[in-house]
């Protein structure tokens, strides 16, 4: 923050307050273009879906768009396919961010040791992250084949099925199979944030430590883990928050099959698959809301954590 | 991990279990022993990231037949280049490479362009609201963009933008320049004072100090920035799918889950071909990202951890 260079220090009060005038103007100017972008793409399109969500619009209707007041709210509140698709999304978005979390601080932890060959593996944790998400479930879904799939093929030869499993089709499996792929996405580049965060603490903190007699466990939760938890939150709210957006691997795994739609899923189809404008609106304000809870509940805990410190 | 070898080494029932953990400890295969379970746990995780990669690069070299045989095959036998003449042969495919570099390319532009000119106005000047909108580009990180899909498809069909690559191009800009300035800020203000006070000094206006100090100075981070733009543009499909209809505008998300067997059979997806087509689409990602991964990951921090 305090960095900011000043052009040019000037000696007399006036000519600096004139210099910051034509600063603050320049600023501004440079901002133009990016502020009018946010403006048409984000906060524009925004105000109108929340205008919508107030109306019966339907995609190239015919009959003129009315005025319906909270209807599409009432009626989203008896949707049972939208209830539905929250608790799959809530529940994707629980499994992942948990096991990412912890997989991810052991990859790190792992990582960040010194051993030949450190370098390489960092490199090998990019991969997963680069590759698009929906070719990383058309990879999955092949590998997760119910016949000629190579997860089941290694699960029986290892004696670990008994036999081949429809993971995708039964769905008592489809949950867990749409979350290892989200699992092995992105567990690396959790574990990559992490280790940003592990490189930053000082080496001495631990010799000190270990000169205390401090064993490994009590250096990780003394030392680690409290120093690691601004990393920790940061990574964490982004996770949760683009665990609660999934689409992508949903809908390349299931279409929007009604058992296995996300609440994005089912926002797009109604507003794209069936032209509902209206009722599709009231679907996404509820999501950005949703969102925005937990946005709102994530500040607080870092407040919080930060008070304590 | 080595501090739990070594514990278990000398737990052993011997005489001297302290000399005895020296020796191991000195000699050079004792080391490895120690740091065997060490190296195992690396290797599961470099498997773990790797293997799907294996299995796609095995099944785009086997021929489509043998792919739906059991018992599986680990290794392609007889090796195979038909997949990828056969991906290659479809226009479909083609096309949607093309397209993608076009969208993808001109979003990164685009926002390295209008992102980089708000990154000197934020990262080097002290002004009222700067903060407001630092906090404004923060909040649109996070945006979930189907929260204005509705909007848009209603905005884009008004404009007749509707199934072209103008339309992907304006959407993306969403989630591409928020991130861009974001990151790029954190540049600029990563840079020294003086080079651009002397500069000043020397009596050149704000905009030279841009473009001949600041904008070669940050030169790396605009590559870095401009690969993660890029790469997000490349693999976004929520969008693509809701605003393009026809095949011939298909970027490679929408191209790759839309491959369908000659015979039109549903239950017989043509796993070769999309698989040598999710070789050719990901193999120049992951070579640049390699070539980056310093640069990347410091991206990459720089966007998420000094928030």
């Amino acid at each position: 923050m305090a960095s900011v260079a000043t052009p040019a220090q000037p000696r007399r009060r006036s000519r600096r307050t004139k210099l910051a005038r034509r600063q603050t103007r320049l600023a501004w100017l440079l901002l133009v273009p990016s502020l009018a972008v946010v403006a048409l793409v984000a906060l524009y399109p925004l105000g109108k879906t929340v205008f919508q969500s107030f109306t019966d619009q339907e995609f190239l209707a015919l009959e003129p768009t009315k005025w319906v007041g909270f209807d599409n709210y009432t009626q989203l509140f008896h949707d049972s396919l939208f209830r539905h698709s929250i608790w799959t999304t809530i529940k994707f978005s629980a499994i992942t961010v948990a096991f990412e979390f912890a997989l991810g601080l052991a990859i790190a932890l792992v990582v960040n040791s010194n051993f030949k060959g450190r370098g390489m593996m960092r490199a090998v944790m990019l991969v997963p992250w680069a590759i698009p998400t929906v070719v990383a479930a058309q990879m999955w879904k092949w590998m997760l084949d119910d016949t000629f799939g190579v997860i089941n093929d290694l699960g029986v030869r290892l004696h670990v099925l008994s036999h081949s499993h429809a993971w995708i089709a039964d769905p008592s499996t489809s949950l867990a199979a749409v979350c290892a792929v989200d699992i092995w996405k992105t567990t690396p580049f959790v574990a990559l944030l992490l280790l940003a965060g592990l490189q930053v603490i000082p080496q001495d903190l631990y010799e000190a430590a270990r000169v205390d007699g401090a064993n490994v466990l009590q250096q990780f939760w003394k030392i680690t883990f409290p120093l690691l938890k601004p990393a920790i939150l940061v990574t964490l709210i982004f996770r949760t928050l683009d665990a609660l957006r999934v689409f992508d691997v949903f809908y390349v795994f299931f279409g929007n099959r009604p058992d296995t739609q996300t609440m994005a899923i089912y926002a797009q189809s109604t507003i794209v698959g069936d032209g509902h404008v209206g009722y599709g609106a009231a679907v996404s304000v509820v999501i950005f809301l949703i969102i925005a809870i937990f946005v709102v509940i994530y500040m607080t805990l870092n407040r919080l954590s930060g008070e304590e410190t | 991990m080595t501090t739990a070898a070594e514990a278990a080494e000398g737990a052993r029932p011997v005489a001297r279990p302290t000399s005895r953990m020296r020796r191991l400890k000195k000699s050079r295969w004792g080391r490895v022993v120690a740091r065997t379970p060490f190296y195992l746990l690396v290797a599961l995780i470099f498997v773990y990231c790797l293997f799907p990669f294996y299995w796609f690069l095995r099944s785009s070299f086997t021929p489509e037949v043998k792919l739906f045989q059991t018992p599986v095959k680990y290794i392609p036998s007889p090796f195979t280049l038909a997949n990828y003449r056969e991906v290659l042969s479809a226009s479909f495919f083609t096309d949607a490479l093309l397209n993608s570099v076009i969208v993808a390319g001109s979003v990164t532009l685009l926002s390295l362009a209008i992102g980089a000119s708000a990154a000197f106005a934020l990262g080097r000047f002290r002004f009222h609201g700067r903060s407001f909108v630092m906090y404004l580009m923060l909040s649109m990180t996070i945006f979930p963009q189907i929260a204005i899909l509705g909007a848009l498809y209603t905005t884009i069909s008004k404009f007749h933008l509707y199934d072209t690559l103008g339309a992907l191009i304006f959407s993306y800009l969403i989630f591409t320049l928020p991130f861009t300035i974001w990151v790029l800020t954190s540049f600029m203000r990563a840079l020294p004072g003086d080079l651009e006070e002397a500069a000043y000094v020397d009596g050149a206006t704000p905009l030279q100090v841009f473009w001949k100090v600041l904008l070669p100075l940050i030169a790396p981070g605009l590559v870095t920035t401009g690969l993660l733009a890029f790469i997000s543009a490349w693999n976004e499909y929520l969008y693509a799918l809701s605003f393009i209809q026809s095949p011939g505008k298909y970027t490679v998300p929408l191209a790759i889950t839309s491959f369908v067997s000659k015979t039109g059979s549903a239950f017989a997806v043509p796993w070769g071909q999309i698989m040598a087509a999710t070789v050719i689409i990901t193999m120049p990602l992951i070579i640049l990202v390699l070539i980056l991964q310093k640069r990347i990951i410091a991206g990459l921090t720089a966007g998420a951890v000094k928030g």
